[in-house]
């Protein structure tokens, strides 16, 4: 139940960039979530019904960009997705690392005017 | 329909509180640990163990986030000055509750600042808390598939303690597979094995401990910051 936390963060962000720019109304949130964030879409959006209501956010629609885990071979430079032991399923190496899954952040808001 | 574009972490709002924290805490001359660890894996008994054995040479405090006083009243038992953040069921700690927390927690003097933080391996890894270091306790009952399944946890480790090490013998735990899981999510991450109840390994992690304050001294001093004896 993190997404509440979370959720407000992201309302608050929202409307940080709403205000300055003359919105009205915000009406839609573009989001860039990473596979390794541990977010669920639909704790937020059913925190997001609350927590927008009396805002200038209210009923804006969220729109989430997933991006998957993967990892990297440093032996072979193979890249794969998460798998349950973390070895290169080329070259069965050892030596991988994290390439990407950790994006976490707001893109843009669409607003009106 | 206009579109602004935004491109901010999320969690944006709740770093920047964090970043109040960090300026009150080195203002004060206080090394802050955000330690955290699923249920039962250990956190207050590490944390008596440090108190009790790192209390003569350096003043203490905690935080301890919880929706019970059980532990809180096991750590004041020590001695030290503790407070109660009670995070009202919530799963974690955020900036937002450590700056309510400390406005009731007499820094003075104070050289560690131990945060326990909520038991879950989840989410609290997403909040940031100001404090200096995350220390990460996983535990040998726990098993050794906690980095494999609980990745982000991990990844925001600056020190890992493996507790429970006593209990090897009795248990199924690949030492070797949890030290790849963990190696592959945060190379060279600080590894450091103990008991918290046999003491096993204890001193490396107390020598971690007083290694941190020092730096943290050393980085405040030379401003002549108040809070911070000059040696």
């Amino acid at each position: 139940m993190h997404e509440l936390g979370i959720t407000q963060n992201l309302l608050n962000l929202a409307v940080q960039y709403a205000e300055p720019a003359g919105a009205r109304r915000i009406t839609a949130l573009h989001l860039v979530i990473g596979e390794l964030s541990s977010v669920v879409d639909d704790s937020v959006r059913f925190y997001w019904e609350f927590l927008s209501q009396g805002t200038i956010a209210q009923g804006a629609a969220l729109h989430f960009e997933r991006i998957p885990a993967t990892f990297e071979c440093r032996d072979c430079g193979a890249v794969f997705p998460r798998n349950a032991n973390f070895m290169c399923p080329a070259c069965r190496s050892d030596r991988v690392q994290v390439k990407q899954g950790e994006e976490f952040y707001l893109k843009s808001i669409e607003v009106e005017e | 329909m206009p579109e602004i574009p935004v491109i901010r972490n999320i969690m944006s709002i709740n770093d920047a509180l964090a970043a109040a924290v960090r300026r009150q805490l080195d203002a004060a001359g206080v090394l802050a640990l955000n330690i955290m660890a699923s249920p039962g894996a250990g956190k207050t008994s590490v944390i008596m163990r440090t108190v009790e054995t790192l209390k003569s040479e350096m003043t203490i405090a905690a935080l301890d986030g919880d929706i019970a006083t059980v532990d809180v009243e096991k750590i004041a038992r020590t001695g030290i000055r503790v407070a109660l953040i009670n995070t009202g069921g919530n799963c974690h700690l955020d900036a937002n509750m450590m700056t309510s927390a400390l406005s009731s927690l007499d820094l003075t003097g104070v050289d560690l600042l131990l945060v326990e933080n909520v038991g879950n391996l989840i989410c609290p890894a997403a909040f940031e808390l100001g404090t200096h270091y995350n220390v990460v306790i996983a535990s040998v009952p726990e098993g050794d598939d906690k980095p494999y399944k609980y990745p982000a946890m991990y990844r925001g480790a600056d020190v890992l303690l493996l507790n429970k090490i006593d209990m090897l013998p009795y248990q199924e735990f690949d030492l070797a597979y949890f030290r790849h899981g963990v190696e592959v999510l945060n190379p060279g991450l600080a590894f450091l094995p103990l008991s918290a109840r046999t003491g096993e390994g204890f001193d490396a992690w107390l020598d971690w401990v007083r290694a941190a304050v020092a730096r943290q001294r050393a980085s405040i001093a030379p401003s002549g910051k108040p809070g911070v004896s000059q040696a």
